[in-house]
């Protein structure tokens, strides 16, 4: 089934709402899935997990689940230790960071409920399933550590017995040993105000919809895994390192990918299992988990205790920042785990002009399900504190938040900027994104109204919340990266493949999983190459056609893969030059190419087409003296800074005082992410960025209890938002365009998420600020709410 | 094993199945319809959501991991892959999807297609909240939900003013598949040997 689009009436396709290429087989059920792929001879494989949240593991039998039907193999961690491999920790992020072994199955010890202990193969999932039920272990408990204050202090029970510590590092900014500004210790001298803030990022789950899926086929002494992941490229790279397979025996395949948000983004145990399982028995085999298995076993986000620290004049303007953060890493240490609070520790300074600025951040081991890249990662945690933390001093101070910020923030006049974190920002205009938002909600008008509500004793009270975010997108700089003690590059890769009948190929190292590369990447090149979109192909996610790439997470596709594919075209125009040169026998110098066609300057009439140059090279029967006859064209980016969009979030709530509910009754987001390509697709990631912000601060909380069992471990629990549950988005832009992107775009993935979580807080906190309330603890339930008003009017404070 | 015989996006299927076996399983793996996919285990999610004759031959929406295969014996269902009409035009409601951008990874939509279907044949007009309401078994991660709004809106819209209704057009199998004794996929697809086995 094709799905026919007539091209849009303007000249060019970026900026234009192109409907998906993609959606065609996704509206129609003809998806490739990972778990759809059903291959001759295939073993289904069931992973037996930990019940307990640390144990040691005193004996395993898996011989009984041998004598059950169906059943072709079982095997214990012990049983494939030489092979298993690794799950790698790419991101140490000091010298001396404490980095457990994690094997993908435990060996002698458990350390969170869900660990995977034993894997039986058979000749269907239900099979293999059933023989779970007879697997022998026993297991030994050990105490549990699940606070992570407990687990720091002294004498405190151990995750990691060898590691003598329950800490895995300490990281530390400060913007006057770094030179990037003053000390907090002299902003703190300098102070009329200090405002001390305890927050708490609560854990969340990504809850992508597809659950993770691996097929790994061996044939020979080649693999080639199919796999519901972000991260392709890397998971080849990695899967060789850390197995000792050479890469090159390696395919990894990315097909259709049903969704990420920094959930995919892993080496995960399961993948490592299926590897060595398909080596052990010499056939291919599946593992699809369950959505129960996933809320367990995946990796989780968030789970940071944020003290702040905020000094001010009493006229408004702020002086230092200090930030110390306390981060659950969990059981062992993910793919980016520990660099995650990293990525905050750059943006809790945001949009204002700090003099002093200190972070410092201990990342921690409990026995949970390890944390790593949750949408955002690290910048949702810094925009929530700052944004926050700055209503406080708003209130403290008597002012407008709005105005307390705009006394602060970077004018648009003063860009590039260089920040107290010691960041570049591009360009931006906070002005007129909080202008806009402002306008759009009706500001003032919804002030006066919350007066009138406060004033009549409303039992339905109105909050307005505000969050003015910036966030970096465009990961990363290869050279930054490398400072930081990330274990790979930050370029992307893009490659032009121009066929004989003028049909073009474009192959990306980005891999997207709901992005919509595909109908986006189609209209960069069908204006730069000047050939109709639906004669574009996009090939991503096969590490056979695509065999470099970084992959996509942290917003960075289009900033930093689209420069890589703009300058792959421009190379493909600089070769085929001299060709059309040649046809239209004339020099080169002469040429301009515009709407498509190579044309002499100056004459509009005739000229020659990018199709025509890839005949004339196929041919290749007529070219120019030492000219190679191909078109073809790679090209590899590596970006000089990160892009900064900006944007002001307003979020109108209403708080039933009686009841603890809270309604969202207005939420207007103005984004400024420079230059977009597809309006369509923008808005989309807008809206469910925002659902998944504003569910962190309503809804979404990752709860253990004192065994360490996970109390959210399904969707009931684990109360993921519906239709019913959300308002309808007022969005807009403003548009600054990124400075150096040919195209001044800057990336959105992540924007919505960032800026939501805090302007639905502050507006629920604000709606109730008369009654003495000035926090509540995410995510704010009714039950919460309710409670924070009973306990503030106890206090007498009402 | 007990035998069944289903029919399926318009083919008839005559199957032995284990009691147990949930109908999205039937589905997926004995009569290879992967259009329909599993998301959660909980029925919490309608990734799953399928067209379903009631006893009275009205087609209605069901959660397929709630349905065991053998209750759908003698029934008619419509899956994602058996929506469009003939000569594989769109259904309204897949149109409205793809006009709206109401997808981004695709995992939940076949199964809010077909819940937006069956929303549409209870209440042709709904206003926007009662879609959302209606939508509520349905859980999506990507879009927050307000692309789909607008495309079950302007799917409405359509029919009302085609003066049709939201139920699909009856399926045109192709000539020689409608009646096979069995599921009629390939061996290597979907083997036999992929029948779950009993509970010891």
């Amino acid at each position: 089934m094709t799905i026919t689009e007539q091209p849009p009436a303007t000249a060019g396709e970026v900026g234009t709402p192109r409907r998906r290429k993609e959606d065609a087989r996704l509206i129609t059920g003809r998806t490739m899935w990972t778990e759809n792929i059903t291959l001759p001879g295939m073993l289904h494989l069931a992973i037996l997990r930990s019940p307990m949240a640390h144990a040691r593991i005193t004996s395993i039998d898996v011989s009984p689940a041998l004598e059950m039907p169906g059943v072709v193999a079982a095997f214990t961690g012990a049983d494939v230790a030489d092979t298993m491999g690794v799950q790698p920790c790419a991101w140490p992020v000091t010298a001396d960071i404490v980095a457990p072994t994690h094997t993908p199955l435990a060996i002698d010890e458990v350390r969170h409920m869900g660990e995977a202990v034993a894997v039986v193969a058979a000749r269907d999932r239900a099979s293999a399933v059933d023989a779970l039920a007879v697997i022998e272990v026993e297991y030994e408990p050990l105490p549990v550590v699940l606070d992570m204050e407990a687990a720091l202090a002294e004498g405190a029970d151990l995750v990691h017995a060898d590691a003598g510590t329950n800490k895995s590092y300490t990281w530390i900014f400060d913007s006057a040993e770094a030179g990037a500004g003053g000390a907090v210790a002299d902003a703190r001298a300098e102070a009329e105000v200090t405002i001390k803030r305890r927050y708490i990022q609560q854990r969340l789950i990504p809850a992508f919809m597809e659950p993770r899926s691996v097929v790994a086929d061996p044939t020979g002494d080649t693999y080639t895994i199919w796999s519901a992941t972000q991260i392709p490229h890397i998971l080849r790279f990695l899967l060789s390192a850390v197995t000792g397979t050479p890469e090159h025996k390696i395919r990894v395949i990315a097909p259709d990918v049903g969704g990420g948000f920094g959930g995919k983004l892993q080496v995960t145990s399961e993948e490592l299992i299926a590897f060595a399982a398909a080596k052990r028995l010499g056939k291919p085999v599946k593992y699809t988990e369950s959505r129960s298995e996933s809320l367990v076993s995946a990796h989780h986000g968030r789970d940071v205790i944020q003290d702040i620290e905020l000094t001010a004049k009493r006229d408004g303007t702020v002086l230092g920042l200090q930030v110390n953060l306390i981060a659950n890493m969990g059981a062992y240490l993910g793919l980016v785990g520990p660099g995650v609070p990293i990525l905050g520790a750059f943006m809790y300074n945001a949009i204002y002009k700090f003099k002093a600025y200190r972070f410092e951040c201990s990342g921690v081991f409990t026995n949970t399900t390890f944390t790593d890249a949750y949408r955002g990662a690290g910048r949702p945690e810094a925009t929530y504190a700052i944004e926050r933390v700055m209503d406080e001093l708003a209130v403290e101070l008597g002012m407008d938040p709005i105005e307390v910020r705009r006394k602060n923030w970077i004018n648009a006049d003063e860009f590039p900027f260089s920040t107290v974190a010691g960041l570049e920002y591009d360009s931006g205009d906070y002005e007129a994104a909080t202008a806009r938002a402002m306008s759009l909600l009706g500001y003032d008008e919804l002030r006066r109204e919350q007066e009138a509500r406060r004033a009549s004793k409303d039992t339905v009270q109105l909050g307005i919340g505000v969050s003015t975010y910036t966030e970096m997108c465009g990961l990363a700089p290869s050279r930054v990266l490398g400072a930081l003690r990330y274990g790979a590059g930050g370029w992307e890769s893009a490659s032009i493949r121009m066929l004989p009948t003028g049909k073009v190929e474009v192959v990306t190292g980005t891999s997207p999983h709901g992005q919509g590369h595909e109908t986006a990447w189609s209209q960069i090149v069908a204006d730069q190459l000047g050939v109709p979109f639906d004669d574009i192909e996009v090939l991503h996610g096969d590490t056979r056609t695509s065999y470099k790439g970084l992959d996509t997470y942290g917003s960075r596709s289009l900033a930093v893969g689209g420069i890589a594919l703009y300058n792959a075209c421009q190379k493909v125009v600089e070769k085929a030059k001299p060709i059309a040169a040649h046809m239209l026998e004339c020099d080169p110098a002469d040429l301009e190419f515009t709407e498509g066609k190579f044309r002499v300057r100056g004459n509009p009439d005739g000229g020659k087409t990018m199709a025509d140059c890839a005949l004339a090279v196929f041919a290749a029967h007529d070219l120019p003296d030492g000219i190679e006859p191909t078109l073809d064209a790679d090209a590899v980016y590596d970006p000089v800074n990160f892009s900064f969009p900006h944007g002001t979030h307003l979020c109108a709530a209403e708080v039933d005082t009686e009841t603890g509910a809270v309604k969202i009754r207005s939420y207007v987001a103005v984004d400024d992410i420079g230059k977009v390509v597809n309006p369509m697709i923008v808005e989309g990631q807008v809206h469910g960025g925002l659902a998944q912000g504003i569910a962190q601060a309503l809804f979404e909380e990752a709860v253990y209890d004192d065994d360490g069992n996970l109390m959210s471990g399904t969707f009931v629990d684990y109360t993921v938002p519906t239709a019913g549950d959300l308002p309808a988005f007022i969005t807009d832009r403003t548009e600054s365009p990124a400075p150096g992107h040919p195209l001044g775009t800057k990336g959105v993935g992540e924007a919505g998420t960032i800026a939501s979580t805090p302007a639905v807080v502050n507006a629920v906190v604000d709606a109730l600020r008369p009654y003495g309330v000035s926090d509540i603890a995410m995510p704010c339930t009714p039950e919460r709410v309710w409670r924070a008003i009973r306990d503030a009017s106890a206090g007498g404070a009402a | 094993m007990t035998r069944i015989s289903v029919k399926v996006d318009g083919v008839r299927y005559d199957d032995d199945v284990e009691p147990r076996t949930l109908l999205v399983h039937h589905l997926r793996d004995r009569l290879g319809k992967v259009g329909t996919v599993v998301g959660c285990d909980t029925s919490n999610c309608g990734a799953c959501t399928i067209l379903m004759s009631d006893p009275d031959g009205r087609l209605v929406g069901v959660k397929s991991c709630s349905v065991l295969a053998v209750q759908a014996d003698g029934r008619d269902v419509t899956t994602v892959e058996g929506l469009s009409g003939p000569d594989n035009t769109l259904h309204p409601v897949q149109r409205a999807f793809h006009e709206r951008h109401a997808l981004q990874c695709g995992y939940c939509t076949p199964g809010m297609i077909m819940a937006a279907v069956d929303l549409l044949e209870e209440n042709p007009d709904p206003s926007e909240q009662e879609v959302r309401e209606g939508l509520e078994g349905n859980l999506c991660r990507c879009t927050g939900y307000q692309n789909i709004v607008r495309a079950v809106l302007d799917a409405a819209a359509d029919i009302r003013a085609s003066g049709g209704t939201a139920e699909p057009a009856p399926p045109t199998p192709e000539a020689g598949e409608a009646e096979t004794p069995d599921s009629g996929l390939p061996r290597e697809a979907t083997p036999d040997e992929a029948v779950p086995t009993p509970v010891p």
